[in-house]
């Protein structure tokens, strides 16, 4: 089945679990999710082939900006019934603590605005508590029409 | 130990040490004081939208951190090791698939505190680029590195 009638199903039943796994690199890195309600927690959990720094040791920065990446687009693809894979336009990630191997890490995403072409999205990324947010992100994509 | 090119050997041993860089397959393929050069094949495990075989953005941001980051060990006179501090992108244009991605990354400004980098993706044509990326990387100090991580990357552990 090709991605767009995976994901025409999703909408229909509300299951998006096919959508992930029909994404090489959400795979790859082992991106998962829940849903509560229209909330939505997604999750990377401790994996290390994720892991950047050898000596902390911490995930790769990269990985950790991946899955938030990768979770804002699910989340707008959820929220918005969107007919395609938004195309990210620019990401903007700011990094506060290290993520630590050994622990899961968690994000959630919040869409800010979101126009008729353009949508803009900050994501939170931690591990231990929401507060002590290990990066925050914001990123635009161009939704589909 | 004399290397050729130490700047390449620093790279490419510190490159190895990253797990999750040697997962998606990256190698450095030039260095020098100025500029760095990192190569990652295309590989169907970092698609990140399935319509069209286009690799995932966080394929190139952990390319470009690498990079960038890299570029920040070749950039000081000393061995420290700098955490990002932050990473802005610009997804330019979608990279091509089938082809291998190239990230050139510069350090342009080494503070007292503070080292800021650019990094160009492109996939041969570096004035076609597929994203552009400013990274800032926060000094630590060489004494706050562990030194058997400074002896692998400088190549003075006696082995590899």
């Amino acid at each position: 089945m090709i991605f767009e009638d995976i994901l025409k199903q999703a909408h229909e039943t509300g299951l998006y679990q096919p959508v992930v796994d029909a994404i090489p690199y959400a795979n790859l890195v082992g991106l998962e999710f829940q849903r509560f309600g229209n909330d939505v927690i997604f999750r990377l959990p401790d994996n290390s082939d994720n892991i950047g720094n050898p000596i902390l040791p911490a995930v790769h920065g990269g990985v950790i900006g991946g899955f938030m990446e990768m979770s804002a687009a699910l989340h707008l693809m959820m929220a918005l019934d969107a007919p395609a894979m938004p195309k990210i336009v620019d990401f903007s990630l700011d990094y506060l603590r290290a993520a630590r191997g050994g622990r899961d890490t968690f994000a959630e995403c919040q869409v800010i605005r979101q126009g008729s072409r353009v949508a803009n999205v900050i994501i939170n990324a931690w591990q231990t508590r929401r507060e002590d947010a290990v990066a925050t992100a914001r990123a635009h994509f161009l939704l589909a029409q | 130990m004399s290397e050729e090119n130490p700047y390449l050997g620093r790279a490419h041993r510190f490159v190895s040490m990253l797990r999750h860089c040697q997962v998606l397959g990256m190698k450095v393929t030039e260095a020098n004081p100025e500029s760095l050069t990192i190569e990652l094949p295309y590989d169907e495990r970092h698609v990140g939208n399935p319509s069209t075989g286009v690799i995932h953005g966080g394929v190139l941001t952990t390319l470009m951190d690498t990079a960038c980051g890299t570029m920040v060990i070749n950039a000081l006179p000393e061995f420290e090791l700098c955490p990002t501090l932050d990473l802005r992108v610009d997804y330019v244009r979608a990279a091509e698939p089938g082809q291998s991605i190239f990230a050139l990354a510069e350090a342009y400004r080494v503070s007292r505190n503070v080292v800021f980098t650019r990094c160009t993706v492109h996939q041969g044509d570096v004035k076609e680029p597929v994203a552009n990326c400013v990274a800032t990387f926060m000094r630590i100090g060489s004494q706050l590195t562990p030194p058997a991580f400074r002896n692998t990357v400088l190549g003075t552990d006696g082995g590899a």
